[in-house]
């Protein structure tokens, strides 16, 4: 479930608050919604996906988990990681025409200049081909 | 007084009113709109973000027409649905969803293309359910966000005539005067926090029930899917790929044929830990690779995790999806997907897809194919109908047709809290010794436990302030009527077909190869179809 707005990153545009299908976020004047209702949240990624600038965390436990810490979520770069891996972007679709799942299947690379799909695909490709099971 | 009831209310008058605003009801808004009908469509949550297709990706049954294709596909699921599929519907479903798919295409939807043809196999969900918002709003539809309907509206003869809400993030009443009315609030999953169900909590059954209507098949509401344990992604496609074992290693065996077996993992699951490995594409890196990229989301609680799914056992558990992926719901009388209430129309999963599955879950496919398809034939029926009467629709006198939960009878001298019915609920729902290993033993007691909860809705909430207090009260009362006449529907089949299993009828009966229709609300009936 939502575990975290980072605030420093948080533009307050309050699109999470409009979007969410369980009505966890509550905008508050001026500044970044709140996680109000966390309880509600089914963990189904629409806000993560939707956020233009990678503010919200979803941790993939469907009950609170007090774990989860900020600065260990920002360092670790998995924010954002949703939208990339479906090919979003700024909570913009990236369009299913290249999704990962069609490049592979057709077995074509990315194009270049797209240079988040290229390190997705070049990471995937080292973690799950180029290195064996025992490695 | 309360809140809700103190601010000025939102009035809006239209042809159609869609409740719900998933595949099936964007499609029902704008083919309705098409024919040229006014039309709101209203969302409990978000129209793009609600539901169980949107953050998901889902295959679509849409096989070409010619040839011998449709015939095959019409033929493979026959055995697992019970033989309750009905021909003709499939093959309207078939002709339409191939259809739609062209206007899909028409729309923008960015199907991939090998090399010069499109490959038109499955729809992204936030993509699709984002273009299905645009499209429909460029209709001129009116979107109420954010704004759950809590009750219809009925004129003097009984027939719907719109409905009444919240917007729940404003504290503010909506009425909606509309011709007619469809259901499309999708299935129920009891609150189970499988992906995206949360939102689908039964309301659209209640309200139909309500106002007299009737659901069919809803004894195939047993549907589990395998997650992770600790998470909520209930994507299951993958899981062919899975050996499942024991806590002591052992395999149980509960793949064939690409499918996994819910009974026999339930059955280890009552006797402790059951764990999954993909183990069967361990050793096929190009296997990994295209499972990673093609559902990212399936990944996506074990990459949180630290766990290799190809490598590690992971444990896993069996989450209740009801009537969303099982196939019970509001019976249609027609081709236009009418209720047998007059001006009410349902669709998608809110109505039932034996049509076209018979007994058995149809997966994703088939029930994009079915809410793209009865959206449009019920959005296309109200409109007709509405457009029919004229200005007459928006002149009768009407009132709200909605009880448990809402409103209770002035002498009503008990209280409720919402938050302790649902868990009620689920403690007859959710344990798999009761839903998914069906007795007539445990049907019974669980049915008089769902009774007493029903008789405890019919007071006033223990709260009622906010719109959210309202909303969460009227749920709980759908919660409990769904349970209802899942399980008053199960006790009367006393056979196993489809995913109806009987633990003490564990064969298929030919005697029982029948629909069976229930309704009613402090009396529940059941009667072979």
């Amino acid at each position: 479930m939502i575990e975290l707005l980072v605030r420093d990153a948080c533009i307050g545009c309050d699109i999470c608050v409009r979007v969410c299908p369980t009505d966890v976020f509550d905008a508050t004047p001026g500044g970044a919604p709140e996680i109000a209702r966390q309880e509600d949240c089914h963990t189904c990624m629409i806000c993560e996906l939707h956020c233009p600038v990678d503010a919200l965390y979803v941790s993939p436990r469907g009950e609170p988990d007090p774990s989860v810490d900020e600065a260990a979520i920002v360092a670790s770069g998995v924010l954002g990681s949703y939208q990339r891996a479906l090919g979003w972007k700024r909570g913009m679709p990236g369009g299913a025409d290249d999704d990962p799942g069609v490049l592979i299947a057709f077995k074509r690379p990315p194009d270049p200049s797209d240079k988040v799909r290229t390190q997705l695909y070049e990471v995937s490709m080292r973690t799950y081909i180029d290195v064996g099971p025992n490695a | 007084m309360t809140t809700i009831l103190t601010n000025e209310p939102l009035e809006l008058c239209a042809d159609v009113l869609v409740i719900g605003g998933g595949p099936a009801g964007t499609w029902a808004a704008w083919s309705a709109a098409s024919r040229g009908a006014s039309v709101v469509l209203a969302d409990k949550g978000f129209c793009g973000s609600s539901g169980a297709t949107a953050p998901s990706g889902t295959g679509v049954w849409v096989i070409p027409p010619g040839g011998d294709a449709r015939a095959e596909a019409k033929a493979k699921r026959e055995a697992l649905g019970g033989y309750l599929a009905d021909h003709d519907w499939m093959d309207r479903v078939l002709d339409r969803t191939w259809r739609n798919m062209d206007l899909i295409e028409s729309w923008g939807y960015p199907f991939p293309h090998d090399g010069g043809a499109t490959v038109r196999r499955g729809l992204q969900g936030p993509e699709y359910m984002r273009l299905m918002r645009n499209v429909v709003a460029k209709a001129g539809v009116k979107i109420l966000d954010q704004s759950p309907a809590l009750e219809l509206l009925v004129d003097g003869n009984g027939t719907v005539a719109g409905a009444r809400g919240i917007r729940r993030q404003e504290e503010r009443p909506w009425t909606v005067r509309a011709g007619a009315v469809v259901i499309a609030t999708g299935g129920c999953a009891f609150l189970s926090k499988a992906l995206g169900t949360n939102t689908n909590t039964g309301d659209g059954l209640l309200f139909a029930a309500e106002a007299g209507g009737e659901f069919s098949g809803m004894e195939f509401s047993s549907q589990f899917a395998v997650s992770t344990a600790y998470g909520s992604v209930t994507k299951t496609a993958h899981y062919s790929w899975a050996v499942f074992t024991n806590e002591a290693g052992e395999d149980l065996e509960a793949v064939k044929d690409g499918h996994y077996s819910a009974s026999t993992i339930g059955r280890a699951l009552l006797n402790g830990p059951v764990y999954a490995q993909l183990s069967k594409a361990k050793e096929r890196p190009e296997v990994q690779a295209f499972l990673r990229y093609a559902q990212p989301n399936f990944f996506l609680p074990l990459d949180r995790n630290g766990i290799d799914p190809f490598k590690q056992r992971f444990p896993i558990t069996l989450t209740l999806e009801g009537t969303v992926r099982g196939t019970g719901g509001i019976r249609l009388t027609d081709g236009r997907c009418a209720s047998t209430v007059p001006g009410l129309f349902a669709a998608g999963d809110a109505a039932t897809r034996e049509l076209i599955c018979g007994g058995f879950t149809g997966g994703g496919s088939h029930n994009a194919a079915w809410a793209m398809s009865s959206g449009s034939w019920a959005g296309e029926g109200a409109a007709d109908y509405a457009i029919g009467l004229g200005a007459y629709a928006h002149a009768r006198d009407v009132t709200g047709a909605g009880g448990a939960g809402l409103r209770a009878p002035s002498d009503a001298r008990t209280r409720f809290d919402p938050d302790a019915v649902i868990a009620g609920v689920q403690d007859e729902m959710f344990p798999l010794q009761k839903n998914l290993f069906r007795t007539e033993h445990g049907l019974r007691g669980a049915i008089g436990n769902l009774d007493g909860l029903w008789q405890s809705v019919g007071g006033r909430a223990i709260a009622t302030e906010s719109a959210r207090d309202v909303q969460r009260a009227r749920e709980a009362a759908a919660l409990v009527a769904t349970a209802r006449w899942a399980y008053a529907s199960a006790l009367e089949r006393r056979e196993t077909r489809g995913m109806h299993r009987r633990a003490d009828h564990p064969q298929i009966d030919p005697a029982q190869h029948h629909y069976q229709h229930s309704g009613g609300l402090d009396r529940v009936w059941v009667r072979a179809g």
